[in-house]
């Protein structure tokens, strides 16, 4: 019984002598749906590198969904101190609704705050059956392509745009890109609500011939499933896709915790954070880690948003906005 | 002709009072909302956003799928109902236990478990599309999964009537010479049909709202098996709460009207029934 309450008592002692001397800290991460993996080890790793620094212990939660429904989340309310999404242009939300972040947000980190980067490529079964090798292999006949949905899905914006932008290449005109994504998302069986949704069709409920994937998806998946079953298909020109990252002013202003929020970000851009970037299959940005995972990434003609459709914006409202080409895929005439 | 009784609890005033404040803040404010965030754009924009193509390709879907899940349930919920409640036998309590599963299951789940059962690989859709069907990824799909998770009403609303239903009712029709067609057609379903068309409407009601076991097992292709929820999702994850709120108050305003006309279906059916008892 002594010794119980004795016991006790060093307990509450010692819970005392550590708060006293180091704080709890929690930051969220508010991340779109493929990331869970990265971020899960980039957390460890910066909770302990921080307690290092600060002997604060840090707690980071993570929260996955579709982008636009996680930016939707924020501006509802949700009190993500950072954001990782898919595209900027959700991230621009944040500024047209509630002014959470400021307008410049994406000019405050290095390389358009997005440290790491990835593209679209295409998963195949084995063997390649179909013998599917670019883009202009998913518009023939009786080809199954399984991409989500662009409305629902920041994944299958950039799937969408980097067909139109290989098609505009080849083809020379936007009519004639319009016409081939048409005929493309004509062969398009099952559209899933996101990534991950689109990836159980293909793989688990074998539909399809063809998965547009990010190519984080599509290496995790060929390196959990088993090279036996999936291949991946580079193609000869896909799309830079950079999500980008940063830190809800509103939020960490309110909380205290700008900070810790901004080292975790600037993190992600050490060698540290660009290894682990690396080793969940996303292209790091440092020259050193790259050449060292060169293998992984084969070289291929990849065109930014910016530079072929003119920035998010005016891709949404050429592509995705209500009655825009995406749309008249399917209603044709409005 | 008022009748005074001595209720179980006090006073019609507050009872009442409480009743509506309950409802005005559980129901109506939420409606009142959603009515108020769709009249935020002007009549020809809501116009254009409730009637589009896809809105009422959507619609269709929704209506007409909950509608087929509602009529297989009539028949099969019914019966369903019928062998609980008139036969003994080993596992009956099981099989009772068993109805009430589509309320409890996560609706998602449904989906994933009915998706992975019907896709062409999986251990039913392979048969099905051997004999040349599909199930999953098309409409036929959004009705299987509509049927499972709205079974429940039609039983439950069927189960407790049968129950009070004497079966000397059957027997007195029998020994006046009734077959059995007669006795099922002229004794038991004129008793049945408002609780019956209860679950029913309950059963629609839930269809029409259903959003996670559905998208799984859809496809989601535009004008074809999209539903209404998810257009309201899509849209509002593009920031749309307008639009999204339009087509929410046309599937509001449509189940209201068609609830309104069961409940009166309904009613007709209990006043002839008594009238008739009276005579």
């Amino acid at each position: 019984m002594r010794i119980r309450l004795r016991n006790s008592w060093l307990a509450v002692l010692l819970a005392a002598s550590t708060s006293a001397i180091a704080a709890d800290v929690t930051l969220l991460n508010v991340s779109y749906d493929p990331t869970r993996e990265l971020y899960r080890d980039v957390n460890a790793a910066f909770a302990a590198q921080w307690k290092q620094q600060s002997g604060d212990t840090l707690t980071i939660r993570q929260s996955h969904g579709g982008s636009g429904k996680q930016a939707r989340s924020v501006i509802d309310g949700l009190q993500a101190d950072v954001v990782t999404l898919a595209l900027s242009y959700d991230i621009d939300g944040l500024h047209e609704n509630g002014n959470l972040v400021p307008a410049d947000w994406q000019k405050r980190l290095p390389d358009n705050s997005a440290p790491y980067t990835s593209t679209i490529v295409f998963l195949v079964r084995k063997g390649n059956p179909k013998q599917l090798k670019d883009w202009n292999d998913l518009v023939r006949d009786g080809v199954g392509v399984i991409t989500p949905n662009p409305k629902t899905s920041g994944g299958a914006r950039w799937n969408y745009l980097a067909a139109w932008a290989y098609a505009r290449r080849t083809l020379g005109s936007d009519d004639a890109a319009r016409d081939f994504v048409t005929k493309l998302y004509r062969n398009v069986p099952v559209l899933d609500t996101g990534a991950r949704g689109a990836t159980t069709t293909f793989v688990e409920r074998g539909q399809g011939d063809v998965l547009l994937a990010w190519e984080n998806e599509a290496l995790l998946a060929v390196r959990e499933i088993g090279k036996d079953r999936f291949e991946i298909v580079v193609p000869s020109l896909s799309i830079l896709a950079e999500p980008p990252v940063s830190v809800v002013d509103k939020v960490v202003d309110k909380r205290g915790t700008r900070a810790v929020a901004e080292s975790y970000l600037r993190f992600l851009y050490t060698p540290q954070g660009q290894e682990l970037a690396a080793k969940h299959h996303y292209r790091p940005r440092d020259r050193s880690v790259a050449e060292k995972y060169a293998a992984d990434f084969p070289a291929l003609t990849l065109v930014t948003v910016d530079e072929a459709f003119g920035g998010w914006h005016r891709a949404h409202q050429t592509h995705f906005a209500d009655g825009a080409s995406f749309d008249r895929i399917y209603v044709p005439g409005r | 002709m008022r009748i005074f009784r001595r209720q179980a609890l006090p006073g019609f005033g507050l009872t009442l009072g409480l009743v509506l404040s309950y409802l005005t803040l559980i129901v109506l404010l939420p409606l009142a909302a959603l009515v108020l965030k769709s009249a935020s754009i002007g009549p020809h924009e809501f116009w254009a956003a409730a009637t589009s193509p896809r809105a009422l390709a959507a619609y269709r879907v929704t209506f007409g799928s909950a509608a087929l899940a509602g009529l297989v349930n009539l028949v099969f919920g019914t019966l369903l109902a019928w062998v609980l409640v008139r036969y003994r036998f080993p596992g009956r309590g099981f099989i009772d236990a068993l109805v009430d599963l589509p309320f409890a299951l996560p609706t998602a789940v449904a989906g994933i478990t009915l998706t992975a059962l019907y896709a062409g690989n999986g251990p039913l859709g392979r048969w099905i599309e051997a004999a040349g069907y599909k199930v999953a990824y098309t409409p036929n799909g959004i009705v299987v999964a509509l049927v499972f998770v709205s079974l429940p009403f039609i039983v439950r609303s069927v189960q407790p009537v049968l129950e009070s239903l004497e079966a000397d009712v059957e027997e007195a029709a029998a020994t006046l010479g009734a077959g059995r067609l007669t006795i099922l057609a002229k004794v038991i379903l004129p008793a049945l049909w408002p609780a019956i068309l209860a679950g029913f409407a309950l059963a629609f009601a839930r269809s029409i709202g259903e959003y996670g076991s559905v998208i799984f097992i859809a496809g989601n292709m535009p004008m074809v098996s999209e539903i209404a929820p998810l257009l309201i999702v899509a849209k509002l994850d593009q920031r749309d709460y307008a639009g999204a709120a339009a087509i929410a108050v046309v599937i509001l305003a449509v189940s209201f009207a068609v609830l309104l006309a069961i409940n009166l279906v309904q009613l007709w059916l209990v006043r002839r029934r008594s009238a008739k008892a009276v005579r």
